[in-house]
């Protein structure tokens, strides 16, 4: 029989509610990392890995002790920072600037909400620069700890994992900083290191494979897209009375037109879709979708320069198969950060192609001169601006919106005025969030990075606190009750964080708002919105 | 002289104790950041705590049932707050018990020597109400976080169960 215990001394609730997973006494180099549940993505499978023919595909897991690297793991994350740093200026600059004035270190969204002061970009970047002055700096090979080295342990390596999964790479620190220091590069930076052992999270990979070998990160196959926007067209044909007759993989057209995955199945995205196939009607454009070329979205982007680059080709290659003159992209935010900085370098010169221009206006994009892809917010824009679309905003009666910058096309592309400017266009009721929240200080979602897996749920929640906090602002004040986006991941997170946090605003694309505003010619008395509710004044009619 | 009186007296200082005790259970950094940043966008959670608890104390000395919509979004929105943060439950809603101390101690000297020992028994007790009242809260934001979870997914997959006809609605006759 067990001998029993001495009973203990029941804690004070003082010291119940202290937590201390940064204990004083030791510096945070010290504290290792711990994995909770609710804040960190699952490991990706072997298959995905193989399919793209990416090193150390096994099954494991992050909580696992032995994450079964091989042998040479440390030589291989040491070759791979060499390489970076010389491959990379910023990257190495990044690593040798940083003054520690703390300009950036309550600017990240993930330390806001979390309060974890290893979500600080400071502190996130400290994670790699002490191991980057042990084995690249001269002081820190000589003066080790005392000059902010460490030796790089199976502990540090994990301790990355966890927190550059903890970053969304939207910027808002390099805002800030003095020296513009991006920690979103150096988070490229460790991921990169990451996949060269196989340690990816299930989340990005799997998408990563699907887009590979179908086109898109669902991996969905050309007869599942056809046959989907043909049920969104049904959907329109109820609501409007007029058949919109997309066409697809079409040779000759002028423009190839693609758009994130999500909006073709997740909701609220499909509606903001049946936005673009109602625009495109209307203005009898000549365009086709592809099938193969069907993402705009590039998850390779979370995972390497070279994985992003393989993904990315595809819309070009597809432009060219297709003899279009130029390309026109839906509401994404990464895709364009990727289109906006990376695609030329990496799969250009477009020369096959042609300098944008409006047929409906004769606007040359002069800005998209040379990735001759077009965002289409700055094409809906030009043909309100010109007097082209008919727009009844008094439909949009029933929704007071707000608008969310997304990081990649606020921060990373400058657009700003585009999608405000349709909004107001197309609704009578909008209102800004406050302005340390908005444009170039957006709060990202919180899930961006491919983030917006299911099991960090916490962590997301944790992420957008900031966001959802001011947009509860202006529900309070101004009865907001709808957060309009040009993100995809956005349009699918900020629902879910909506619901959390602020429970009676919904989320849409600014191209949903636009066809509800658009006056189609020969179209019936509409009687719902896209969503299928009723419009203001026809609530009490029989739909 | 009552209890109430003085707590109205010295609510400013008692909440100011209270907001620096809770303010403990977060790292030191972190702390002080959510104590020193006053701008409510850049610093939500301080702001939602601070702004919260001087809701419950009110809700309190005005003896308000825990549950009314008096005091319950005040509870809402601190325990929101800490349900997804790295708090275990007893973390997340154990800061109410810490007004006990506040109390006891910024007002020990008055409260022995006017004797004022039942009224504050009745206070505690109320205090202990807001308890259960979080608890409910507490479990209600934690089912969501795991609602969400599901939801996602049938989301993601409800267009395409749609187009195989897996989904069928009620017809309302």
């Amino acid at each position: 029989m067990a001998k029993p215990t001495k009973p203990t001394k029941p804690p004070k609730p003082e010291e119940l509610v202290k937590i201390d997973y940064n204990p004083p006494e030791k510096p945070w180099m010290e504290v290792p990392v711990e994995f909770k549940p609710g804040t960190f993505c699952y490991g990706t499978r072997p298959k995905y890995l193989e399919e793209i023919g990416f090193p150390n595909p096994r099954e494991w897991s992050p909580l696992d002790d032995d994450w079964k690297l091989p042998a040479d793991w440390k030589d291989t994350v040491l070759k791979g920072i060499g390489e970076r740093l010389k491959k990379n200026r910023a990257f190495h600059l990044f690593m040798d600037i940083c003054v520690r004035c703390g300009a950036c270190a309550d600017k990240c969204h993930f330390f806001i909400g979390s309060g974890d002061p290893k979500n600080m970009p400071v502190l996130r970047a400290e994670l790699m620069r002490s191991v980057y002055r042990k084995y690249f700096t001269t002081g820190g090979k000589l003066f080790g700890n005392l000059a902010g080295a460490r030796e790089l342990t199976s502990d540090v390596f994990k301790e990355w994992w966890y927190y550059y999964y903890q970053c969304t790479e939207c910027r808002r620190c390099s805002v800030f900083c003095p020296f513009g220091i991006d920690t979103a590069e150096i988070t490229m930076m460790a991921r990169e290191l990451f996949n060269l052992l196989g340690c990816n999270t299930d989340w990005i990979a799997g998408p990563v494979a699907n887009c590979y070998r179908k086109g898109n990160h669902l991996g969905l196959e050309p007869h599942t897209i056809t046959s989907n926007i043909e049920f969104l067209v049904d959907d329109i044909e109820e609501i409007t009375g007029i058949k919109v007759e997309p066409t697809f993989n079409r040779k000759g057209a002028e423009i190839l037109f693609v758009t994130p995955s999500g909006d073709l199945f997740g909701d609220p995205g499909t509606y903001t879709c049946m936005g673009y196939l109602m625009l495109f009607h209307e203005l009898g454009l000549d365009y086709t979708w592809s099938t193969y070329a069907s993402e705009g979205g590039n998850f390779g982007f979370f995972t390497s320069m070279e994985m992003a680059k393989r993904l990315n080709y595809k819309i070009y290659a597809e432009a060219k198969r297709l003899g279009v003159k130029w390309i026109l992209g839906g509401e994404c935010g990464h895709m364009w950060r990727v289109v906006h900085q990376y695609m030329d370098t990496w799969n250009g010169p477009a020369d096959f192609l042609e300098e944008p221009v409006s047929p409906i206006t004769g606007t040359k994009f002069e800005n998209a001169k040379t990735t001759k892809m077009v965002h289409i917010a700055e094409f809906t824009a030009d043909l309100i601006k010109h007097g082209k679309l008919k727009l009844d905003p008094s439909r949009n009666d029933h929704l007071k919106v707000t608008y969310h910058d997304s990081c990649n096309t606020s921060r990373g592309m400058g657009i700003l005025e585009e999608p405000r400017y349709i909004i107001n266009k197309s609704c009578n009721h909008f209102h800004e969030m406050h302005e340390d929240t908005i444009r170039e200080k957006t709060f990202c979602c919180g899930s961006g990075t491919g983030l917006n897996a299911g099991e960090n749920m916490e962590l997301r929640m944790r992420g957008g606190l900031a966001r959802a906090n001011a947009v509860q602002h202006v529900r309070d004040k101004n009865g907001v009750n709808m957060l309009a986006n040009i993100c995809a991941i956005d349009r699918a997170t900020l629902s879910t964080l909506m619901q959390y946090w602020v429970p009676d605003v919904g989320v849409s694309g600014i191209h949903e708002l636009l066809g509800n505003a658009l006056v189609m010619k020969g179209e019936k008395e509409r009687e719902t919105d896209l969503r299928l509710e009723p419009l203001p004044g026809k609530e009490d009619e029989d739909v | 002289m009552e209890l109430k009186g003085l707590l109205i007296e010295k609510k400013a200082a008692i909440l100011s104790k209270w907001f620096d005790l809770i303010l403990e259970s977060y790292p030191s950094d972190t702390s002080t950041f959510l104590k020193k940043q006053k701008n409510q966008f850049a610093n939500p959670v301080g702001h939602t705590i601070s702004e919260g608890i001087e809701g419950l104390f009110d809700g309190l000395l005005k003896e308000v049932n825990s549950d009314s919509d008096g005091v319950s979004p005040f509870l809402d929105n601190i325990i929101r707050v800490r349900a997804i943060q790295d708090f275990t439950p007893s973390e997340a809603i154990g800061f109410i018990f810490l007004l006990k101390k506040v109390i006891r101690e910024s007002l020990q000297r008055e409260i022995r020597e006017h004797q004022m020992y039942d009224e504050l028994l009745r206070l505690e007790s109320r205090i202990d109400d807001l308890v259960r009242s979080a608890f409910n809260v507490y479990m209600k934001c934690r089912e969501q976080v795991y609602e969400l979870k599901a939801n996602e997914v049938k989301k993601m997959t409800f267009r395409l169960l749609q187009r195989a006809n897996l989904v069928k609605e009620i017809q309302e006759d």
